[in-house]
């Protein structure tokens, strides 16, 4: 009854709540950004000269490796705010203010759903300086526009579910701390998948994880969509895994946010 | 007392909450009229949190029925909700939002539109003293500050029942019997107050009613001049000059105990003015000389020596 008539109401009252935060404290949002960047560049210009040469495809060289590395460094990217969403969610547990919100008649959801809906906010700024330092050095999609727009879908898609995950894990933790190291593994995830090399130069028992896990696809439905690479079935298990990730993370957050506070 | 003030606002039986082998809860009955303040008293670890906790929604109980503003807590607990305000022991402000910010994200979650929020905020501001902070982050401002500001988020929206747990706890005199002053407003205007608190004083000065509360269990429960008869603690000490003056007083006083060695006699007292008064009205009748008089009033520790020593008697020869 009233819970689910101010559902949207309370939804983006935890929203402006959120982007509150992010606005007065801005240094994690730029460290979201920055790492990205850093990796960007470090992959390109350190690694980009030999790795590039082993691709083994029609391009080679310094410039195939950013085309080929940017899928993973746009995922890289949603890992990246996937641990600041972990550490606000976290931050807010270890507040008192969560425990008002409990008392009070609102939307049960809003408060996780804030979280996400500012989540995929807060990582619009990072793929943005991403995209562009990309564009800089010389990256160019050779696909056309339309393709772009489905892969920011693609983007956007992963980001919810991203999200979601991320805002779980933050519940999960008594800590601060252990919420910004627990989306560690997400940040890896890119790397142990097609996201830096091909997955057919790995040793087998990784090869089997890197071509299973869901980034992998990911990775290849945005490097189709970017560079015309075919997708394959790539796009359909892609989006599988994220409306899988998005549906269990806030199956878990939910019963998280229910549980005794008193006994977390 | 008018009609409004027999209805009830809080209805619990038999409420139980247990965390694994620990019984935190023993089976609570409680009964608090509206517009009244109801005082949980109890030592660190009796379950007044607990108890707070289960009535405010935020944890369910293992048994027991609870009505909160006439609404079952665990049917309709939005409805309970949208009746109540909750002021815990930890600030539950958002430290970094400014005061004013806070105020009106709470205005916001109680759906009273932009116009009635701001306005709303602005006078708590005033009413809290927090004016001159109020565009600062919350995480610049002092403790008592946040706990003020703490209550006054607690009142946006005119809740008609308010859980202060432990609300004087750690304050500084002053802002105590500040406290205690904003608490007898809200009675004035009808509000019901359910408070924990681990000081006699604050509920007796406070509370319409006290509950005594140890290892889970409601070991008294009546008004504050009930609850005192029923601890021993309290007397006023006379001294005299000789042992005959003390004779005259043992035998004008029963049921007071002497102590002959100090010349002494201890009359079980609540340590009123008014009884004072009646006992010094007393001795002048029986024209009785004495020579140093003292007051000591029950406090918490009596109460608990008396009421729950008993307990663990029964216990022990069970």
């Amino acid at each position: 009854m009233t819970s689910r008539s101010y559902v949207i109401g309370d939804t983006a009252t935890m929203l402006r709540r959120n982007l509150r935060h992010m606005r007065r404290y801005p240094s994690l949002t730029l460290l979201i950004a920055g790492i990205p960047v850093v990796f960007l560049l470090l992959f390109v210009y350190v690694f980009g000269g030999t790795l590039g040469a082993g691709l083994g495809g029609v391009a080679v060289g310094r410039d195939a490796y950013l085309a080929y590395v940017i899928p993973g460094i746009l995922l890289m990217t949603i890992a990246g705010v996937a641990q600041g969403t972990a550490i606000s969610v976290a931050i807010d547990m270890t507040e008192g203010i969560v425990g008002r919100f409990r008392t009070m008649a609102i939307s049960r959801a809003s408060v996780l759903t804030g979280h996400v809906v500012g989540s995929i906010i807060q990582s619009i700024l990072p793929i943005t300086v991403v995209t562009a330092v990309a564009l800089l050095i010389g990256f160019r999609p050779t696909t056309a526009p339309v393709a772009w727009v489905a892969a920011a879908g693609m983007l956007a898609l992963t980001a919810v579910a991203i999200s979601w995950l991320s805002v779980a894990l933050g519940m999960s933790t008594r800590s601060v701390e252990t919420a910004s190291n627990l989306p560690m593994f997400l940040m890896l995830l890119p790397v142990l998948g097609s996201g830096f090399v091909p997955t057919r130069t790995m040793p087998d028992g990784l090869r089997w994880f890197a071509e299973n896990q869901p980034f992998t696809p990911i990775i290849e439905t945005l490097r189709g969509l970017l560079f015309g690479t075919p997708i394959g079935t790539s796009g359909v298990i892609a989006v599988a895994w994220c409306v899988a990730i998005s549906v269990l993370g806030f199956l878990w957050a939910r019963r998280l946010y229910e549980r005794d506070p008193a006994h977390r | 007392m008018t009609a409004i003030a027999s209805r009830v606002a809080i209805h619990a039986v038999g409420l139980r909450k247990s965390y694994g082998a620990q019984v935190v809860l023993d089976g609570i009955d409680l009964d608090v009229a509206e517009g009244t303040v109801y005082a949980l008293l109890g030592p660190n670890g009796a379950g007044k949190t607990t108890t707070v906790h289960i009535l405010s929604t935020l944890i369910a109980a293992d048994g027991g029925q609870v009505e909160v503003a006439g609404h079952d807590i665990g049917r309709e607990p939005d409805a309970v909700r949208a009746a109540i305000g909750v002021t815990g022991q930890f600030s539950a402000v958002d430290r970094f939002l400014t005061g004013e910010e806070n105020l009106l994200l709470i205005a916001d979650l109680r759906h009273l539109g932009a116009r009635d929020g701001r306005r709303l905020a602005a006078e708590l501001l005033e009413r809290f003293d927090l004016v001159a902070a109020a565009r600062k982050p919350v995480s610049t401002w002092s403790g008592g500050m946040q706990r003020r500001l703490d209550l006054a988020m607690t009142l946006v929206g005119d809740p008609r029942i308010i859980f202060l747990d432990e609300p004087t706890a750690g304050l500084d005199p002053r802002s105590r019997r500040t406290m205690w002053q904003v608490i007898r407003d809200l009675v004035d205007r009808g509000v019901t107050i359910f408070l924990t608190t681990q000081y006699l004083e604050e509920a007796d000065r406070l509370a319409d009613r006290i509950a005594v509360l140890d290892r889970g269990r409601l070991v008294a429960e009546g008004t504050p001049s009930e609850l005192k008869r029923r601890v021993p603690g309290g007397h006023v000490r006379l001294e005299f000059a000789d042992s005959s003056e003390l004779e005259r007083a043992a035998s004008t006083f029963r049921g007071s105990s002497r102590d002959d060695e100090s010349l002494a006699l201890l009359v079980p007292s609540d340590g009123g003015v008014r009884s004072l008064r009646a006992l010094l009205d007393e001795l002048d009748q029986a024209s009785i000389d004495v020579d140093g008089l003292s007051v000591r009033t029950p406090d918490l520790d009596d109460v608990f020596l008396s009421l729950t020593d008993r307990t663990d008697t029964q216990e022990g020869a069970a």
